[in-house]
C-alpha cells in the first residue's frame, strides 16, 4: 500500500483540544509542515500564547516556552539573542497580539527582531468564552458587545498587517485565510516564506491567518468558513503588506 | 584586578559581567541607569548583547525566555519599574527559571521620588507577584559587597532555580567605592541546565517546555510544594548575616544595607556614650535570619530597627523575637535617609539604652 499522505511529524500524537469546526488544527498542520520542510524542527523553539493555543507545545513536537499573555514576542526576543542559530517562533491569538500584547509585538517589529509570528485571528475572544476582541467586526454580538460592536465607545477592528507594515525595520507581512484550499494552500506559501526570511536573517516576518471560532461565533463550522468570506474578509484584506524581497 | 574606584551601579553591572552574564534586558529609570548604560558599552566588548525593552513588562519577559534558553541572564530596574516586572517574575519563579534582578530602591509609592528608599521590602521579600512563591533577595552594604553578592546571586539562581533579587538603594547605586573584582568561577555543583530549550536536535530528540500552567489543581500543589522545598533548602543553606559587637550589647540595633552604616555610627556614638549597643545585620533578606537573633537574645534588654521606611523589616524582627524583648522602630521615608544621631536619640527612649 502506498502512503499518499500521513501526518506531520512537526506534529505529536495528542488529540488536539479545539472545537469542532475550529481552523487552529489546521494552522498547527500548516505550521508544523513548514518546520519539517525547511528542516528546522530540531532547533525549533515555540513560545505559546495565552487563549485557545495555550496547550500549543502539547501539539508541535519541538522545544516550547509558554508565555504571560500578550508577551510572547518578548519571550521570543530573550531566546532568540542568547540562540541566534534556532528557529524562534511565536503562535499568538488576537486577544494575546492585538489587545494586551501590542507593546511587544510592535516593538519586537520596530526592532526587527529576527522572528516569525503566526497571528491567528478570530475577530473574538475564544477560550475565556467569546468576549469582544479589538479585532471583532462592527456589529458583531459577543458576551461584552451584547449589542454588537459599536464604533463609538468600542472603537472598530484593528489591522494589525496594515499596521506593523509601516514599520521599517519589518521584513515580511501577509495576511492568509484558511477557508478554502486555495487559501489554505496561500497561507502554507506565507508561512513558509516568513520561516525563510528568519533563516535568511532578513527579521521580523508576521502572517496573519484569518480563522474560524464556530463555539463562540454561534455558527455551524460549514457556516463559519462562509463567515469568513462574507465578514471578515471585506475587513481584513488578504496579501502581502510588506517583502524586503520584494512583490506585494 | 587591582582595587578599582567604582560607582555601585557600575560595580554591580562589572560584577555580573564577570560572573558570566551576557544577556541584558532592562529599561531606563533613575537611579539606576548607569547599570543599562555600562552593560550597553560592555556587554558586546565580550560576545553578548544588550536589549533595550519597550517597557519593564517586556524586559522581564525577555528575561523568562533567555533564562530559559539557558543563559545567565541580568535584568535591573528601580521600584516602580520592579512593580511592572512582577508578573514576570512570578511566572519565572512558577517556570523555575534563574535569573538576577537589581532593584536599586527609590522612594514610593507612586511615582514617589529618585532618592533612596527601603520602602520595596516587603514587595522583595514576600514574593511581589501573584501566586506562592519567594524571590531569593541579597541585602549589599557597600560596593565590595553588592560585587560579591551580585556574583553569588547567579550561583544561587543556578543552584535554586528561581529569581534573586540583588537589592539595594540609590544611595548604594551612586555612591563611590573601591572595589576589587577577582576573576570568577562559578560554585563547581551546580545542577546542569539539561531543562533549557535549545531545540530537540540537542538533546536527542526529547521536547523540552519551559511552563507554568498546571490545570489539575493536585498537580499545581504538588509544584508548588516543590517550589516551597526548595526554599526550605535555602533556609538552611544561604541564610547570611553579620553581627557587630553584639556579644554584651543591651540594645541590639537591626538595620540592612545603607541603614546598616548609618546604624553602624550610631553604635560607635552609643558606645562613646557608654551605651552597650550592637548591631545584627541581615545580609539575605529572604530567607531572613531569624536564627541569628537567638545568639542575641539572652543578652539583649531590647532591639531597634533602623529602616528608610515607615516599617517594614520590622514585621521579620517581631517574628523572629516573638514578644519576648521590646521592639522599637525607627523610619525615615520618602527619600529622607536617617542621620545617626537621630537613631542614638531612640535607643536612649528603649530598655538598655540609658548609661548605667
Amino acid at each position: 500500500m502506498k502512503v499518499v499522505y500521513e501526518k506531520s511529524r512537526g506534529l505529536t500524537d495528542t488529540p488536539m483540544h479545539y472545537c469542532p469546526g475550529c481552523t487552529h488544527g489546521i494552522i498547527h498542520k500548516l505550521v508544523a509542515e513548514t518546520l519539517v520542510e525547511l528542516d528546522v524542527l530540531g532547533r525549533a523553539v515555540l513560545v505559546c500564547p495565552v487563549g485557545c493555543a495555550v496547550f500549543a507545545y502539547e501539539y508541535f513536537n519541538c522545544d516550547a516556552q509558554e508565555a504571560a499573555h500578550g508577551r510572547a514576542p518578548a519571550v521570543a526576543t530573550g531566546i532568540k539573542r542568547v540562540l541566534p542559530d534556532n528557529v524562534v517562533f511565536t503562535y499568538q491569538g488576537d486577544g494575546d497580539l492585538a489587545s494586551i500584547g501590542t507593546a511587544e509585538i510592535v516593538h519586537a517589529a520596530m526592532r526587527g527582531e529576527n522572528i516569525t509570528v503566526v497571528f491567528v485571528n478570530n475577530a473574538i475572544y475564544g477560550m475565556t468564552g467569546g468576549q469582544m476582541a479589538p479585532t471583532t467586526l462592527l456589529g458583531q454580538p459577543t458576551t461584552t458587545s451584547p449589542a454588537g460592536r459599536a464604533r463609538v465607545g468600542q472603537g472598530a477592528p484593528l489591522r494589525v498587517c496594515e499596521m506593523l507594515a509601516t514599520i521599517d525595520a519589518t521584513a515580511y507581512i501577509a495576511r492568509t485565510s484558511v477557508h478554502t484550499i486555495p487559501r489554505l494552500n496561500g497561507a502554507k506559501r506565507a508561512i513558509k516564506k516568513a520561516f525563510q526570511m528568519q533563516l535568511d536573517r532578513k527579521g521580523f516576518s508576521l502572517v496573519e491567518v484569518l480563522s474560524t471560532c464556530p463555539t463562540n461565533w454561534g455558527l455551524s463550522p460549514v457556516d463559519a468558513l462562509r463567515w469568513v468570506e462574507q465578514n471578515m474578509i471585506p475587513v481584513y484584506p488578504l496579501g502581502v503588506f510588506k517583502d524586503v524581497d520584494g512583490g506585494s | 584586578m587591582a582595587r578599582k574606584l567604582m560607582k555601585g551601579n557600575e560595580a554591580i553591572a562589572a560584577a555580573a559581567i564577570n560572573a558570566g552574564c551576557r544577556h541584558f534586558f532592562g529599561y531606563p529609570i533613575t537611579p539606576q541607569n548607569e547599570i543599562p548604560e555600562y552593560m550597553s558599552r560592555e556587554l558586546p566588548k565580550v560576545g553578548g548583547a544588550y536589549v533595550q525593552a519597550e517597557s519593564e513588562v517586556a524586559a522581564i519577559n525577555m528575561i523568562y525566555g533567555a533564562a530559559g534558553a539557558g543563559a545567565r541572564v541580568l535584568t535591573s530596574s528601580s521600584s516602580p519599574g520592579i512593580s511592572l516586572m512582577q508578573e514576570g517574575i512570578s511566572y519565572i519563579a512558577g517556570a523555575e527559571l534563574p535569573c538576577v534582578l537589581v532593584n536599586i530602591m527609590r522612594g514610593g509609592p507612586g511615582l514617589g521620588g529618585v532618592q533612596p528608599s527601603q520602602a520595596d521590602y516587603f514587595q522583595a521579600t514576600r514574593g511581589g507577584g501573584h501566586g506562592d512563591y519567594r524571590v531569593l533577595v541579597l541585602a549589599p552594604a557597600n560596593l565590595q559587597e553588592a560585587v560579591d553578592l551580585t556574583q553569588l546571586a547567579f550561583d544561587l539562581a543556578d543552584r535554586y532555580r528561581n529569581p534573586v533579587m540583588v537589592l539595594a538603594d540609590g544611595m548604594i547605586g551612586q555612591l563611590m567605592e573601591p572595589v576589587e573584582i577577582t576573576p570568577y568561577r562559578p560554585a563547581p555543583d551546580l545542577p546542569p541546565k539539561d531543562w533549557a530549550t535549545s531545540g530537540t536536535a540537542r538533546s536527542g530528540g526529547r521536547q523540552r517546555v519551559i511552563n507554568s500552567l498546571y490545570l489539575d489543581p493536585n498537580d499545581l500543589e504538588r509544584h508548588v510544594r516543590a517550589i516551597h522545598a526548595k526554599y526550605a533548602e535555602a533556609e538552611r543553606r544561604e541564610t547570611r548575616f553579620e553581627l557587630i559587637r553584639c556579644e554584651d550589647a543591651d540594645v541590639v540595633l537591626v538595620a540592612y544595607g545603607t541603614t546598616s552604616r548609618i546604624a553602624r555610627s550610631a553604635l560607635e556614638k552609643c558606645r562613646r556614650l557608654g551605651l552597650r549597643v550592637g548591631l545584627l545585620r541581615p545580609i539575605t533578606l529572604y530567607p531572613f535570619p531569624a536564627a541569628a537573633f537567638e545568639q542575641v537574645m539572652a543578652r539583649a534588654k531590647s532591639f531597634l530597627v533602623v529602616e528608610m521606611s515607615m516599617g517594614q523589616m520590622l514585621d521579620d524582627v517581631k517574628i523572629a523575637v516573638a514578644g519576648r524583648r521590646p521592639v522599637g522602630f525607627y523610619g525615615r521615608t520618602g527619600g529622607v535617609v536617617p542621620t545617626p544621631d537621630e537613631v542614638v536619640r531612640q535607643v536612649q527612649t528603649l530598655p538598655g539604652g540609658t548609661a548605667t
